[in-house]
């Protein structure tokens, strides 16, 4: 197994004025892994992602991706250096249509024929949109809008793909679905980092996990450990113990 | 009234409609995406005419070169402030913002009595600052309308097509369109957020410098408080056809200059409150839809 590191978080602190937010995190992202990252409503999940991709200030610690120092780096060079974020409640844009919105995550690109061929990718990965392109963002349901979100990430062609929750909110069978894209996504070689509530499903199909509770991280195994632990079950699986 | 005299009416309203427009979509595009009311942007237009008359009197470039030069030159002006005066406050509550756009607009108005002089400069075709074959008339059907007129309304579509195929079919017009709605999320497309502004100070402003150079053949003169008035009621079209809507920016500005030409045509007792249109019509506008014509719900910036 390649055991190469590709996002390396040190002791990250954030601060909304006096709230403190994420109290001194670590997390290790191998490439090629699909790594989740659980927990409560509220416990800093969100404030992770945001604070990697510097939508938030960090008030302490370090990010590292293949080696190279993000921690200061503008949004927008990081997301062209290989992460993206398909964010919390989808924010498709409403006025571009869905194929707008899918030229969007290839903004910066200036390889043609690498767009196209990504673009064929996304709406074989995900057909109903190939069937949406030509209407606006806003007016597809919620489940297309998380299929455009995550096809949208993907045009960015990320080493490193972040989902924020991409199960909320939808019918069990897309919840599935998504789960299925996502190891999908995984074999064709991009590394990912799981957000989730639906701890469940998030770990079944992660190599490694952590749990992460108002602020630190308090648990971190394998997929399989952490699905077999306790706490987690107890806590996030909503398991009695017998 | 003869269908000759109202083509005239309706010519010289599309004229000066135009120019409304094309100042008011700079006031909409700025708003639509940093939420923020551009007071200094009809001194903006003020410089577009000094800059256009300097390059012809000063610098000695024919018309047209002077024209496309203060179009550009004002472009970057737009940006220059942008970049010195608001990006810095990108963060800060909005009122600052605000407070802030008042004082440039202050400091261009007194910078320009300070450096081209608080008189007025004429700006009038003997000067050679423009053919004076413009001022030919046309006769049609027993009335005589100037070719600038045409030329007016030429200019205003042209201007007003190539803006809505950079929105709408361009990659910087794609950003400007998602960046109205969600600027961290396009950030997170890879875009830079900055330029995607400063081209939209760009973009504005060199419409004002159009918009300014009309004006001033249409009003031949130019001094430091000639973006006033045309300031203040492309600010009230904006409002009108709905702030933050490009196509309601052009509505509005039609909507005003139409109104404003074809009253005072029909009821000539009226002149004198000529000015006072405007503030009717958005009152009359906001009492029925208080977002404007085309405008929607904007929800607040965090
Ligand atoms: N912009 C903000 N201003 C102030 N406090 C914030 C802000 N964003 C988040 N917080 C606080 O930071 C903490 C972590 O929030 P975050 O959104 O990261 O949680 P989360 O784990 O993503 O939760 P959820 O599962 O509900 O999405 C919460 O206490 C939240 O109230
Ligand atoms: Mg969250």
């Amino acid at each position: 197994m390649n055991t190469q590191t590709m996002l390396k978080i040190e002791d990250l602190h954030v601060h909304y004025g006096s709230i403190h937010a994420l109290k001194g995190i670590s997390i290790e992202v191998e490439t090629g892994q699909i790594v989740t990252l659980i927990g409560a409503n509220g416990a800093g999940k969100t404030t992770t992602l945001q604070a990697i991709t510097n939508l938030v200030r960090k008030s302490g610690g370090k990010v590292l991706f293949n080696g190279t120092d993000i921690t200061h780096m503008a949004t927008h060079h990081i997301i062209n250096n290989g992460i993206a974020l398909v964010p919390e409640g989808r924010r498709i844009f409403p006025n571009l249509t869905v194929h707008e919105n899918l030229m969007m995550g290839a903004y910066a690109r200036k390889d043609v024929e690498g767009i196209k061929k990504d673009l064929d990718w996304v709406l074989t990965l995900f057909p109903r949109l190939r069937e949406r392109l030509k209407q606006l963002g806003g007016t597809l349901s919620g489940g297309e809008q998380q299929m455009l979100a995550v096809a949208r990430g993907l045009m960015t062609r990320p080493k490193l793909l972040m989902l924020d929750e991409p199960s909320l909110g939808l019918a069990p069978l897309l919840v599935r679905e998504v789960f299925q894209i996502i190891q999908k996504i995984r074999e064709e070689g991009v590394t990912i980092l799981l957000i989730e509530q639906n701890a469940l499903a998030a770990l079944k199909i992660a190599d490694y996990g952590y749990v992460l509770e108002t602020g630190r991280i308090v648990m971190q195994d394998t997929g399989q450990n952490l699905l077999k632990s306790d706490d987690v079950r107890k806590a996030y699986l909503g398991v009695a113990i017998t | 009234m003869s269908l000759a005299g109202f083509f005239q009416h309706l010519v010289n309203a599309l004229s000066l409609g135009g120019i409304y427009a094309l100042i008011a979509i700079g006031y909409t595009m700025v708003y639509g995406i940093l939420r923020l009311i551009n007071f200094a942007h009809g001194d903006v237009f003020t410089y577009g005419i000094y800059f256009a008359f300097y390059a012809v009197v000063l610098f000695l470039m024919p018309w047209w070169v002077a024209f496309v030069f203060s179009i550009f030159a004002t472009a970057f002006l737009g940006a220059f402030i942008e970049r010195i005066a608001y990006r810095p406050l990108r963060n800060a509550p909005r009122i600052s913002a605000l407070i802030t756009a008042i004082g440039v607009s202050f400091f261009l108005e007194n910078f320009a009595i300070v450096a081209f002089g608080g008189r007025a400069k004429s700006f009038n075709p003997q000067t050679g600052i423009y053919p004076t074959s413009f001022l030919n008339m046309i006769n049609i059907g027993g009335v005589r309308i100037p070719v600038l007129t045409f030329i007016t309304i030429g200019i205003v579509i042209a201007a007003l097509v190539l803006l809505i195929w950079i929105v709408y079919r361009t990659k910087i017009g794609m950003a400007m369109r998602a960046i109205s709605k969600d600027i961290p999320t396009t950030k997170l497309m890879g875009v830079n957020a900055d330029r995607v502004v400063s081209f939209t100070f760009m973009l504005g402003s060199g419409l004002a410098a159009i918009g300014g150079i009309l004006w001033a053949m249409k009003y031949p003169q130019v001094y430091p408080y000639t973006g006033m008035i045309p300031g203040l009621k492309a600010f009230i079209a904006a409002v009108v056809g709905g702030i933050g809507s490009i196509q309601g920016a052009m509505v509005g500005g039609f909507i005003l200059g139409i109104s404003e030409i074809m009253i005072v045509a029909f009821v000539p007792s009226l002149a004198g409150y000529r000015d006072a249109f405007a503030y009717a019509i958005l009152l009359f506008v906001l009492l029925v839809k208080p977002t404007g014509i085309l405008g929607v719900e904007v929800s607040e910036k965090v």
